[in-house]
This record gives C-alpha cells, sequence and structure tokens, in this order.
C-alpha cells in the first residue's frame, strides 16, 4: 500500500480533532468534533475554512501571457487569451471523443496562467500540459504551497481583516494579498455556492494563517463532507461522478463555460480535442443531460441509483451521480443523467432504490441560491 | 439493558422490548438524515432487516434482535432522524417489539461486555 500524502495543514488537522480518511491519495479531514451537518450550515450561515491544499496548483508560463494562453487554448475549449489580467476562469481539459478528462479553474496572473485542478487528475493533466506545451512553455507544479478555501457569508469581512484590498475584489477576480505577513494568491470563487475565496499560500506560512483565520469568532474548520453537501445544493460537478473521460460538456451541461470564440462561427473555433463532436453536440443536441433530482420523499438517494420514466418502465432511462441530503434544503438532493427526451425541468422520473420506485422532480439547479459577489 | 453486536441495545417495558442503536454507533454513523421504520403489526424474525438509516455519510440496515411482532414505531424519530445522535437510549429509540421467544435474549451482551467489545 502507498504511503498516503500529508498536506501542509494535516498536523492542524489532528490538532483539531479531525476525523481522516485517505483521498485521492491525502490523508484529510472529512469532518471535524463540530460534525457534517453543522460544518454544512456554519458554512451557508458565516463561514468555513477548507484544507484544499490536495488540489494541483500549476503555472503555465510563456514569453508573455498570451504564449501561455495560446498554448493551453490547444487542450481547453475556453477563451484564456482574453481573459483579463486578474481574472478568473471555469474550465476542462477535453479527450479525442470530446468528454471531460479533468474540470479547473484558469487565472490570468499577468505573465502567466495559474490552473488549479483537481487532486485525483493531477497528475495525468500536468503530464498532458508538459506533453504538448514543453519545450515553447513552462509547465511548473506549485509543490511549496497550500490551498485554502474560506466560504460563506462573513468570508469577506474575515479577509479584509487581514488585507482590506479582498473585499474590492469582485466574483472571479484574483489578486496577490498579504494575509497574516504571507503573500497569498487569492482568487474570489469557491465550491459551495457561497461567496468566498481560494488562497494559495507558502506552505510554510500556511498553519499560522490557518490558525489566524480560525481564531476569526465567525470561521470554523469544514471537512470533506460538508464540502461534498455545499457543492451538491450549489449544483456543482463532482468530476470522476457527475463529468468524466465518457461525458461531453454538452451532456454536461456545462456548454455555457465554452467561450464563444471557441464555438463553430467564432474567430478560434475549434482547435482543442474532441471540437468536431463537441461541435457537433452544439448543433444537433445531446443524447443525455445532467439534471438536478429533487426526492419526493425524505429518503436520499445516493451514485448510482437508476432512473425510470415510470413505476413499471423496465428500461432505465439513466442513474443518479451524485445524491444525498442537502441540510440546507432540509431534504434529499441529488444530480443525475436521464436522456434528453425526459429531461425538461418539472419531468417526473422514478429512482429505484431498495427495491421500490420513488419519485424524483428534475428541478433546476442550483437547489440553494447562489450567493457570489458580482 | 441487553446489547447486540449490531450496537442496539433493548430495554425490557412490560411484555415488550423498546430498541435503538447505541450512542457508539451514531457516533461512528455521523448524524443520521433519514429513518425508515417497519410498520406496527408485523412479525419479524431475528436478523430481518427492518429498519433503513441514512447518515451524511451512507446507508445502513438495522436488523430485528430477536423473533416478535412490532407493536410501536418511534414516528419522532422518523420525522427527526437527529434525536438518535442526540439522545440515543432515549428519544432516539426505534421500534417496541414482543417476543415470541424471550429466550433469544439470554445470549446478548450486558453493559459491561457491550463496553468490552466496543474497547
Amino acid at each position: 500500500m502507498t504511503q498516503l500524502k500529508e498536506t501542509p495543514l494535516h498536523a492542524l488537522h489532528v490538532e483539531l480533532g479531525a476525523k481522516m480518511v485517505p483521498f485521492a491519495g491525502y490523508d484529510m479531514p472529512v469532518q471535524y468534533p463540530l460534525g457534517v451537518l453543522k460544518e454544512h450550515q456554519q458554512t451557508r450561515a458565516k463561514a468555513g475554512l477548507f484544507d484544499v491544499s490536495h488540489m494541483g496548483q500549476v503555472v503555465v508560463k510563456g514569453a508573455t501571457y498570451a504564449d501561455a494562453a495560446t498554448g493551453l487554448e490547444t487542450l481547453i475549449p475556453i477563451d484564456i487569451l482574453d481573459l483579463g489580467e486578474d481574472r478568473q476562469r471555469y474550465g476542462f481539459f477535453t479527450n479525442d471523443d470530446g468528454g471531460i478528462e479533468d474540470d479547473l479553474m484558469l487565472a490570468n496572473r499577468g505573465d502567466h496562467v495559474f490552473v488549479v485542478v483537481n487532486a485525483a487528475c493531477k497528475e495525468t493533466d500536468i503530464a498532458r500540459m508538459k506533453a504538448a506545451l514543453e519545450p515553447d512553455l513552462s509547465v511548473t507544479e506549485i509543490t511549496d504551497r497550500a490551498l485554502l478555501a474560506l466560504q460563506g457569508p462573513s468570508a469577506e469581512a474575515v479577509l479584509a481583516s487581514f488585507d482590506k484590498r479582498a473585499a474590492d475584489m469582485n466574483f472571479m477576480d484574483v489578486a496577490t494579498l498579504n494575509l497574516n505577513g504571507a503573500e497569498a494568491w487569492v482568487s474570489r470563487s469557491g465550491y459551495t455556492g457561497e461567496d468566498g475565496y481560494e488562497i494559495s499560500v507558502p506552505a510554510d506560512a500556511a498553519e499560522a494563517l490557518a490558525k489566524a483565520l480560525l481564531a476569526h469568532p465567525d470561521v470554523e474548520a469544514i471537512g470533506l463532507g460538508a464540502r461534498d453537501s455545499l457543492r451538491l445544493e450549489g449544483g456543482l460537478c463532482l468530476y470522476g461522478h457527475d463529468i468524466d473521460a465518457t461525458t461531453t460538456p454538452i451532456e454536461g451541461a456545462l456548454t455555457w463555460a465554452i467561450s464563444k470564440v471557441r464555438r463553430a462561427g467564432g474567430a478560434r473555433a475549434g482547435g482543442f480535442p474532441g471540437a468536431s463532436q463537441i461541435m457537433a453536440q452544439m448543433e444537433n443536441g445531446a443524447t443525455r443531460k445532467r439534471v438536478g433530482l429533487l426526492p419526493e420523499g425524505r429518503a436520499p438517494m445516493r451514485e448510482g441509483v437508476p432512473l425510470f420514466a415510470s413505476e413499471d418502465a423496465t428500461d432505465s432511462i439513466g442513474a443518479i451521480t451524485s445524491g444525498g441530503f442537502g441540510p440546507t434544503v432540509g431534504g434529499p438532493v441529488a444530480m443525475g443523467y436521464v436522456t434528453k427526451e425526459h429531461a425538461a425541468i418539472g419531468t417526473k422520473v422514478f429512482g429505484e432504490l431498495r427495491g421500490k420506485r420513488q419519485p424524483l422532480m428534475l428541478t433546476k439547479m442550483p437547489f440553494t441560491p447562489a450567493n457570489f459577489k458580482r | 439493558m441487553k446489547y447486540t453486536e449490531e450496537h442496539e441495545w433493548l430495554r425490557a417495558e412490560g411484555d415488550v422490548y423498546v430498541v435503538g442503536i447505541t450512542e457508539h454507533a451514531t457516533s461512528q454513523l455521523g448524524d443520521l438524515v433519514f429513518v425508515e421504520l417497519p410498520d406496527v403489526g408485523d412479525t419479524v424474525a431475528k436478523d430481518d432487516e427492518i429498519v433503513v438509516i441514512e447518515s451524511v455519510k451512507a446507508a445502513s440496515d438495522i436488523l430485528a434482535p430477536i423473533d416478535g411482532e412490532i407493536t410501536e414505531v418511534n414516528t419522532a424519530l422518523a420525522e427527526d432522524p437527529s434525536l438518535a445522535n442526540n439522545d440515543a437510549i432515549g428519544e432516539g429509540w426505534f421500534f417496541k417489539i414482543r417476543p415470541s421467544d424471550a429466550s433469544q435474549l439470554d445470549d446478548m451482551m450486558d453493559e459491561a461486555a457491550y463496553k468490552e467489545m466496543i474497547g
């Protein structure tokens, strides 16, 4: 068995009494003594601090920002070239079939692109970028920095008490701030559906910053358990579950992220893996779609539950890819794939749970209103 | 009180037994968010899966600890599953069962033996 890796905040998690579990090769906190439900509610009501240092932080650099952006556009169907300085955008790597290899965040940090990718995919993501972009560009994994997320309605006030420039940032802005004496690369974004920040900070300054943030009365440490229920209520995809190498952006209801300039008829149309498949699907539609699902009963329906058009239909029309109890919704929430004939909001479908068919309603996501600072 | 290896407790109340799960079990499961109870009047056999519980983490089954008839279920628990987390051996009870063979209780653990089992 391979040794689990530890983040720079590992000792702090243990000190705080976290229950540690293996996640993407790291020993990570799934919950603290507060418990998943209260951690979820804390983040929606005040602020939560998450350790997301297991995620991959990568700097892609060329002679100019434009060189790095142009290189990355050969792998990612997003307008990176025209992304404003100190702005961030959501994107994904595609494969030759139009499937999603990983989803990611891209930031224009002046002379380079800063990329944050999922922990479970980071080795293949970095290998992919190196193979495609080097030696013209440099692709450097940043291994000496931790990544924290501060999320929730109090996040702005808390972070502004360390560096008042935090309050001037809008949703998807990035900035270099001085937090507790450390140079922090900060973005106003996150994975909870709440306002908040993601904070890249030197590893040797991470614990002191985390402790200083936790010393604020509005901040509690939040584990992976609540991170999952928060992002699920926020309608946000979990890579490897809600989207993967076999789902296209159109099937995954992520067409909005494909920039106009990269679509058919755009100035830089195509030029990314799977472009012909993706453009054909944008033209003709996909045969299945990711949708939000609200179970009508109280029983949570989790990943893998098959979906049917009626109580007695024999052929399934899809399956749940993420599901559980939504503490803010106060009941079960889910997302999954259904065939296009059954993909309209308001359609009733049935999930088979413990041998019984139970109704779910196709519902617009997010399940809880997004509270971003636009 | 009697205890099973499945972390259930049984408390005699007249000619029936009140059944729930232990505090150790609820702390391992985490916050409960859903409980599906059997119907009053159901005749159940030992080890039948008669209750479904879901925590924030996963679904689990609760087995009938003995043969018997379900005489009452805790509808307040179905409405508010957190009762099991907050008061496992009190308001968080699951159901009451009238044993058809009370000798099945003889092999069960007492509190000291259960505490030894969970360490």
